[in-house]
């Protein structure tokens, strides 16, 4: 079957997984539109809402990068310290390391018989 | 004359002339060295397809140089061969239908994005004569050639890493970096090769995997090239290269040296699977591949995740990704010696592993291209600075979310694909590994939804405010990216059958390599 990819325990066919997807989709969006319809646009519904605070100006409101996963990388400081630290940058530590793992390996290479 | 014998040569030759040539043409219009190129990359895409579908159907094809004929690859009386042989398999074929592919829309992408730049004669020659050296790299059967293509790749990748270093400090430092790095590589790499020669008399690969006897000399030279083509190749803690060289690099010139890295890896699999074979310590060797992969995985996407230049973050993303291929083929070494364990699992771990490395190839290329559009508009690398892009940059947009979604493993894209066969097969050699895999894929996913919200959602900013879509050149080749994304990840069974098991089988298959040109099975 065109597209039918066996993975030795089990198989994947992307053709049949979008098939699923179509039809799950259309699903979703005919009882969508089943629903109740008091949406209007340009109204009052179109303001957020933010707790009674003022709404920011939008070219103000955009999130940068720096921000994004702030609370990932401080709970995980402790291994970023050290992982930054490890990243000097400098060309002497790039070689430094080039000859650990060659003598490193050399040693497991050797020991393995 | 009958030119066909002769396309395993023209593969190279034709670029390698071009190289040579464009200063001259430069002369005529600034404009021809980029037309020029486009034109001699274009040839060679179309020789590698030839060559393929002959290896595909026919079976490996050799190309002597200076022989009487092509096949002659055995002077009479000797028992083993003297001249320069290419040697081209599955895998060769497969590494060089990648190099082909994205060299060419390397070279399609510059017209447009390079073209404000001063010495472009110099930039397409250099362009041209990396395609060269990966071409080599990947085609040659002796491995004295293969030392000397990969000096012609890195003297080239250094050059083109500094190109922008007139104005700017980076690049060249980058370039410095790389310079550095490759030539304590080659030099270990030569050593190896002297170590080979002083044994054996002997610098072809197929006649050195037959005459190899695993000797101490031998376990020297393995462990001086396992860590230094595992490094070219950006495997963790050497890796450090590798956002240096990749973020400085012009965007174009950075999606070739992606694939420039998987010809070093390629390189690291040639010599484990077709020099040594059984003969070498499969299980140790084989983890040794594997621990690169998993640090590489795990330590490439960690850092990725915190970066705030878009080139720094996705040349992070290309170390983790680098680590899939390497837990596939590693786990495929790692069980070589066991024929039940290499039937039941270790097949499929190398085929997703290499099938990983043309996926990758693709959508990190396509992802580099797009944060080359991204920088070709906004002058800047830096995600803090960028914001609601989307608005204006419709197809970028686009592609970008296909290369995140394929990156990170989502079906129905190609990384699904590949990274599909790598959990299930990993998983029966070691379910830990699995569960790696697995994790890094949705961090690959959380960072580059950080990528997207940064650079294309918000709202237009005001200094944006001008920008439009990048021209068609540059969307052409993002286009064609996606496509084969697309197509790969819809139809993973046609490449596999045809192109990914041959590969696989044919690193597997030691015998048949040496017996293409030794005869004899």
């Amino acid at each position: 079957m065109l597209g039918l990819l066996e993975t030795g325990s089990g198989f994947w066919n992307a053709i049949i997984w979008l098939v699923i997807i179509l039809v799950l989709g259309a699903l979703v969006v005919y009882f969508r539109n089943k629903g109740e319809d008091s949406y209007k646009k340009r109204t009052e519904q179109d303001k957020p809402f933010i707790s009674g605070n003022p709404e920011l100006n939008k070219e103000d409101s955009h999130l940068s990068a720096s921000h994004i996963y702030w609370g990932f990388t401080e709970a995980l400081k402790d291994y970023y310290h050290p992982l930054i630290d490890f990243h000097t940058g400098n060309i002497n530590d790039y070689t430094g390391w080039i000859i650990v793992v060659t003598v490193l390996v050399l040693i497991m290479v050797g020991v393995s018989g | 004359m009958n030119i066909l014998p002769h396309l395993p040569i023209l593969i190279i030759a034709l670029p390698l002339l071009g190289a040579f040539i464009l200063p001259l043409l430069n002369r005529i219009n600034k404009k021809v060295p980029g037309i020029f190129s486009v034109l001699i990359l274009g040839a060679s895409l179309f020789f590698t397809i030839l060559v393929a579908i002959k290896v595909m159907t026919v079976g490996p094809q050799v190309y002597v140089f200076g022989a009487q004929s092509t096949g002659f690859t055995l002077p009479s009386g000797l028992k083993f061969p003297i001249r320069i042989i290419f040697e081209i398999d599955a895998m060769s074929i497969f590494m060089g239908l990648i190099t082909a592919m994205v060299s060419f829309l390397g070279a399609v992408y510059s017209l447009t994005f390079i073209q404000k730049e001063e010495g472009l004669d110099k930039y397409y020659a250099l362009l041209l004569l990396l395609t060269v050296g990966m071409f080599g790299m990947e085609l040659t059967g002796d491995i004295f050639n293969f030392f000397v293509f990969l000096e012609i790749a890195s003297i080239a990748s250094v050059a083109l890493i500094s190109f922008q270093a007139l104005y700017k400090g980076e690049p060249a430092e980058a370039g410095f970096k790389y310079m550095v790095v490759s030539s304590i590589s080659a030099l270990i790499v030569l050593f190896a090769v002297g170590i080979f020669y002083g044994q054996y008399d002997v610098l072809n690969l197929a006649a050195l995997a037959r005459l190899i006897k695993y000797s101490q000399l031998d376990k020297i030279a393995l462990g001086l090239m396992v860590p230094v083509l595992a490094m070219k190749a950006g495997a963790v803690p050497m890796h450090m290269w590798t956002p240096d060289a990749y973020s400085e690099a012009p965007a174009p010139i950075t999606m070739i040296l992606v694939a420039a890295s998987q010809a070093s890896l390629y390189a690291l699999f040639r010599v484990t699977f077709t020099l040594y074979n059984i003969q070498l310590n499969t299980l140790t060797v084989g983890w040794v591949i594997i621990i690169f992969g998993l640090l590489s995985m795990f330590i490439g996407v960690t850092m990725a995740i915190i970066q705030k230049d878009i080139k720094r973050l996705m040349a992070y993303h290309a170390i983790s990704q680098t680590g899939y291929m390497l837990l596939g083929v590693g786990v495929g070494l790692a069980v070589l010696a066991d024929p039940v364990a290499l039937q039941k699992y270790g097949i499929t771990a190398m085929e997703g592993g290499i099938f990983h490395i043309m996926n990758h190839a693709m959508y990190k290329g396509l992802l580099f291209l797009t944060a080359g559009a991204l920088f070709y508009r906004t002058g800047t690398r830096d995600l803090n600075h960028m914001g609601g892009l989307a608005h204006s940059m419709k197809y970028t947009t686009i592609f970008f979310i296909i290369g995140a979604a394929a990156i990170a493993g989502l079906p129905p894209f190609n990384g699904f694909a590949s990274k599909l066969l790598i959990y299930e097969s990993v998983y029966r050699f070691n379910p830990i590994l699995s569960i790696i895999a697995m994790v890094v894929s949705i961090l690959t996913l959380a960072s580059f939804v950080k990528v997207f919200h940064s650079a294309f959602l918000g709202p237009k900013l005001p200094r944006y405010k001008e920008v439009k879509e990048v021209p068609t050149s540059m969307v052409f080749a993002m286009a064609v990216l996606s496509g084969i994304i697309i197509f790969f990840g819809l139809f993973p069974d046609v490449i596999i059958k045809n192109l990914v098991h041959p590969a696989a089988m044919s690193l597997i298959e030691q015998v048949k390599y040496s017996a293409t040109i030794l005869g004899g099975m």
